[in-house]
Order: structure tokens, then C-alpha cells, then sequence
């Protein structure tokens, strides 16, 4: 049996992972919820024959037994209203808001920790993005001074959600490659392009290492690459390490499936990605 | 003519990126007490990219944000402080909280021309807290004048106590400037301003155009000194505007003095339309990018007019300066 999920917000997040979850072998989505029933993603929704409504958290906390695991794709705000709710119903929650309230996951570096815990935080985009790549060149380079992330992303990628959080965002991206690096020296930046078409997602990741092994870091970079890849098949490394005055600079590109969002938007597929890849490992794991 | 102008001085800020965001305490100092006596409404310090901009992708600053805001601060009595505030770079936790607590007055919150909506809580914050908040619309050449248009009221519903254009890379035509401000001024309720960049030599022409068209704020620097080719040299507005009769308030004789001390004491190598502003104008590129771009192109040896082209032809917008080494890359390779 498929593990039952639900999904809280009904924008360009929460559909898109609608479309990912049918397509997945170990999830079903039993509940589509928000607060409008003639919402584009609500209109899809009703077009694939999943049961919907417009009563946001309240649908599970009037019929908890509709899911075990819930995806909250609303907003940081209401995911702080949203857990204490969703504790209390023993529900397991995998959240892509920036609330920062859960563990922090990255599939391709903490999967199995993640299995331990019942709210799992998505980070954001760029920290899905960039976190593993710094992650991995933490594990070879044990004195990096300093770790930068400049991602750009397509204006049309970037819905009303994601603009008015851009602080927390930026805040919750550094705590969490601080968390991971164990590098306390870190900064992120977010651009929005708006060129047509539509560029791709653009992260470049620069590490202030002083004599570093580019042969090491490069190989080191290219397996999570490939790890990474694994869920998010429009993940690529763009811009190899290079050594260039006094940092380590590579650039990722990330292309979307195009699901429910065009390919550009690679920032809400890697982030949504990574979220079906955390629920299908509670799903392979219940079964056993 | 009697209408009154308002002169905003961004020479502490914009030309941080003429000297790599290396300003020091003491020319801080220097600069802010002989401003202070020349009746300029307000200065504006900091890295080049504005609060919380200090990078390896922008470049590093060589003092804090709270040395820099606290040190003008220190030596103004007049004068207002202002600041530059981009989203994505900045956040209202990290950085203007602790702004304004340090005394700054005027918070000047910006987006690429096309992405007003990223301001809306920056600007909400500032109001909030009782200070002049400005929404300033970058690289504006990149959008019609109907979407910004459509950016500045946005911006004006949230609260922006005026509109600010920036031709980031010099790139306007009288025209282009004269359209734009036309339009916004005719269908805004707050003031307008404009801020020039000189690649194309037309700095002050424009800023005057603007004037004409109804702008009430116009940025500029004293010796230009600012990104790139500079900006509108602010005492060269100063006699102009005093000689067509506008009312600024400012004592030119002081403001020459300041001048002159930015080009004694501030200015490494003197503000001039170098070939690569004039090929960073052509490209439509923000004007800040080049001094990556000539390091890069050297090191990587190739031309920096081919990067600034390619720059312009990917459509890159400030906070892109990651882009530079890549497309470097690409045309080494080509070669």
C-alpha cells in the first residue's frame, strides 16, 4: 500500500508536487488543501480526481485519518500554526516554507537522520541547491574560512510567496549551510532575473580555502553531483571548481522536469524533488 | 523658475564601487563635516551595493556597515543619512533594524526595475519605524516605461515616499529619460527622481531632462565619483541649477570645497569614460561591473568588451557578478 499524504497550499509548490507524488510508486495523495477551490492548482487537482478542499488545515484536523504524512507548502507563518496542529495528530511533516522549525533535511546528505524526526524543513531552493556541494567539500576541507551563495533565479519561477519572503530565505539558507559546513562564516544572496526566455536556475557557490585540492574537491563535488541527480535530474554542474583569487568558485545549474511548472523553474523542482525523495524513504521504510 | 530641487548625494555610496567598497573612517569623517555645511538634503554611505552587500561576488567591505553608517552619522548635523537597501542582498532582521537604530534617516530600498514586489516589507519596516522610506527602481533601461510605471505604483502602494529611476548602466538617451520621467511624474503622488550613470557623457544632460520633465529628486556625486563611468557630477548640477534658477539650497562655495576634498583625499584614479563604460553602456551591463570585468578578462585573457557584450546579451542584471567568470571561461575556450 502507497504511504497516504496530503498537501497543504495549493500554488505552484504544492502542485507541482501533486503531479510528482502521481507519479510516484510509494505515494498517494489523499488530500489537496487550501483556501480556494477555483485556484489554478485546485482547477488541476480536480482535473486528476483528488479529493480537495477549501478548508486548509482543518480538513485533516476533521479527518485525520486521510493521511500519515502532510507536505506544507503555505507559508513560514502558517507552518509555525500548521505544526503544533499537526504534532498533536502524530502526522509526520515534510515543510517548504522557510519556518525553520524542523530538522533540516538534504536528501543526498541526511537521509536516514531524517527518518528519525516528524517535521523535516525543506531549507529553500538555493540551499538545496548549494548546501550539498558545500557539504561535501567541508568533508575534504577542514579549514574553510568562509562559504558565499549567489543564486538566480527567473522572475516568472519566483510566485508572491517566495518574494515576500526573500529575508527569510537568505536567513534560513545561511543557518543552514552554517549547520551543515560547520563553517560560522557565511553569507547568501538571491537575485531575480527577468530575462525571456526564462534563464535557468543559477547557483555559484565561492569557499574562501587557503591551498586547497582541487583534484580532491572536484572529485569530491563530481559524486554528489551524481547523488544529487538521482532525484533531481536537471541538476548540473555548470561552472567546475576553479581556484581563482583565493576562493573555490562552481556554479550549478538546476532545469525543472516540467511537471506542473516550466523547466526553468528549477528552483521549486529541486526543492520539491527533494521533499518526494524524504517522503518515499518514510514510505520504503514503513513497509519493512 | 522657482521649483524646488531636491539634490541626494550618493558619492559615500555609488562610489564605494570606484574604489572597491575600500572607504575609511577618517574620509567618512572628512567628507560628512564639509557636506554638512552645504545645505544638501541628504548623503547616502556605504558598499556600493548598499546595507549587507559586502561580498566576495560584489566585493569585500573595508569597514562595517555599523563603522560606516555610525562614523557619518557622528559628523552630521544637517545633513540626512541615507542608505541603499536591496532585497536579496539585505534582510530587515540583519540589517535595517540595526540601521536605523544606528541613526540613519533615509532608507532607499531597490529591485531590478521589474521586481517592485520584493520590497514591500522593506519599505512597510522603515515607514513603520517613522523613517523616510524610497523605492528605487535599478537598471531601469531593461523595462518600458508602462511596466515601470506599473513598478512604481506598486512600490508608492507600499508605502515609497518617492520613486527613484537608475540608469545602472548610462545607457538613456535624453529621451528615454524624458518619456519615462513624464510618465511616472504625471501619474504618481509622490516625487520622482532620477540618477544618472555618465558612460555615455550624458549624465548631467539627462539629469537635467529629467528636471524638466517633472523629477524632483536628482542623485549625483561630487567628481562623479560613482560606478563606472560615475554619476551626475553633483557640483556641476549645483552651479547649473543655481544658474537656471532653481532653488537648492546649497552653498556652492562649500559644496566645491567638498569636491575637492573627494579629489584630494578619496579618489584613486580620476572618474573618466573609459572604453569599457562606454562598451558597458552599448551592452546596457550595470556600470559596477566593471572593475570584475577587467579583472577577470585579464586573467583569464580575454577581451572585456566580448564579456561585457555577452553580459548584455544574457540580459544579466545586478547581483550577476558571478556570471563574469563563467562566460570568461566559455570565451577562452572559444578562442
Amino acid at each position: 500500500m502507497k504511504l497516504k499524504v496530503a498537501i497543504l497550499g495549493t500554488g505552484n509548490i504544492g502542485t507541482d508536487l501533486l503531479i510528482k507524488i502521481f507519479r510516484s510508486k510509494n505515494l498517494e495523495c489523499t488530500l489537496f488543501s487550501g483556501r480556494n477551490l477555483n485556484s489554478k492548482g485546485m482547477l488541476k487537482a480536480m482535473s486528476l480526481g483528488v479529493p480537495l478542499s477549501d478548508k486548509g488545515i482543518e480538513a485533516i484536523v476533521e479527518n485525520p485519518e486521510c493521511c500519515d504524512l502532510v507536505f506544507d507548502a503555505t507559508s513560514a507563518a502558517s507552518h509555525i500554526l500548521h505544526a503544533a496542529v499537526l504534532k498533536k495528530l502524530g502526522k509526520i511533516v515534510i515543510d517548504l516554507t522557510p519556518a525553520k522549525l524542523g530538522l533540516f533535511v538534504i536528501p543526498s546528505v541526511n537521509l536516514t537522520e531524517a527518518l528519525e524526526y516528524d517535521n523535516l524543513n525543506m531549507i529553500t531552493c538555493g540551499g538545496q541547491a548549494s548546501i550539498p556541494i558545500a557539504y561535501s567539500i567541508s568533508q575534504v576541507e577542514k579549514h574553510i574560512e568562509y562559504i558565499e551563495l549567489v543564486s538566480t533565479i527567473a522572475s516568472k519561477s519566483a510566485g508572491p510567496g517566495t518574494r515576500a519572503n526573500i529575508d527569510e530565505y537568505i536567513e534560513t539558507t545561511e543557518k543552514a549551510l552554517s549547520h551543515f559546513t560547520e563553517c560560522k562564516n557565511v553569507k547568501v544572496i538571491l537575485n531575480l532575473n527577468p530575462a525571456q526566455p526564462s534563464i535557468d536556475m543559477n547557483t555559484t557557490i565561492y569557499l574562501k580555502i587557503n591551498n586547497p585540492n582541487m583534484a580532491l574537491i572536484s572529485e569530491e563535488v563530481k559524486k554528489m553531483v551524481a547523488t544529487i541527480k538521482a532525484y533531481v535530474p536537471g541538476y548540473m554542474l555548470a561552472l567546475e571548481p576553479v581556484y581563482d583569487n583565493g576562493l573555490v568558485i562552481l556554479s550549478i545549474k538546476v532545469q525543472g522536469l516540467g511537471d506542473y511548472l516550466p523547466k526553468y523553474a528549477g528552483n521549486l523542482d529541486i526543492i520539491n524533488s527533494a521533499a518526494i525523495a524524504i517522503a518515499a524513504e518514510f514510505a520504503k521504510n514503513r513497509k519493512q | 523658475m522657482t521649483s524646488k530641487i531636491k539634490l541626494y548625494d550618493v558619492t559615500l555610496r555609488d562610489g564605494s564601487h570606484a574604489i572597491s567598497h575600500q572607504l575609511s573612517e577618517q574620509q567618512i569623517e572628512a567628507y560628512a563635516q564639509l557636506i554638512d555645511k552645504t545645505g544638501i538634503y541628504a548623503i547616502e554611505v556605504g558598499h556600493g551595493n548598499g546595507l549587507g552587500a559586502s561580498s566576495v561576488l560584489v566585493g569585500k567591505s573595508k569597514l562595517s556597515d555599523e563603522l560606516i553608517i555610525k562614523t557619518a552619522k557622528n559628523n552630521l548635523q544637517n545633513t540626512k543619512l541615507g542608505i541603499h537597501v536591496i532585497p536579496g542582498f539585505a534582510t530587515i532582521n540583519k540589517d535595517i533594524k540595526n540601521a536605523l537604530s544606528w541613526g540613519v534617516d533615509i532608507v532607499r530600498v531597490a529591485s531590478h526595475c521589474t521586481e517592485a514586489d520584493t520590497t514591500e516589507k522593506h519599505i512597510g519596516y522603515v515607514r513603520e519605524k517613522g523613517k523616510e522610506a524610497y523605492g528605487l527602481l535599478m537598471m531601469s533601461h531593461m523595462a518600458t516605461p508602462e511596466i515601470l510605471l506599473d513598478e512604481a505604483i506598486k512600490m508608492q502602494t507600499y508605502g515609497a515616499e518617492a520613486i527613484v529611476i537608475l540608469d545602472s548602466a548610462g545607457s538613456y538617451l535624453p529621451n528615454d529619460v524624458r518619456e519615462r520621467i513624464s510618465l511616472l511624474s504625471q501619474n504618481l503622488n509622490v516625487p520622482v527622481g532620477f540618477h544618472a550613470h555618465n558612460n555615455l557623457g550624458l549624465a548631467i544632460s539627462n539629469s537635467l531632462v529629467a528636471i524638466e520633465a517633472g523629477a524632483q529628486i536628482i542623485d549625483g556625486a561630487v567628481k562623479g565619483f560613482g560606478a563606472g563611468a560615475g554619476n551626475a557630477q553633483l557640483e556641476v548640477l549645483v552651479a547649473l541649477l543655481e544658474k537656471m534658477k532653481y532653488n537648492t539650497n546649497i552653498d556652492l562655495y562649500k559644496i566645491l570645497d567638498a569636491a575637492d576634498m573627494v579629489e584630494n583625499k578619496l579618489i584613486k584614479e580620476p572618474i573618466s569614460i573609459s572604453s569599457l563604460s562606454i562598451v558597458s553602456a552599448i551592452a546596457g551591463v550595470f556600470s559596477g561591473f566593471s572593475k570584475h570585468v577587467k579583472r577577470v578578462s585579464k586573467e583569464f585573457g580575454v577581451d572585456p568588451r566580448d564579456v561585457f557584450m555577452e553580459l548584455g546579451h544574457q540580459k544579466i542584471v545586478a547581483g550577476q557578478e558571478d556570471t563574469i567568470i563563467d562566460i570568461a571561461i566559455k570565451l577562452q575556450k572559444r578562442d
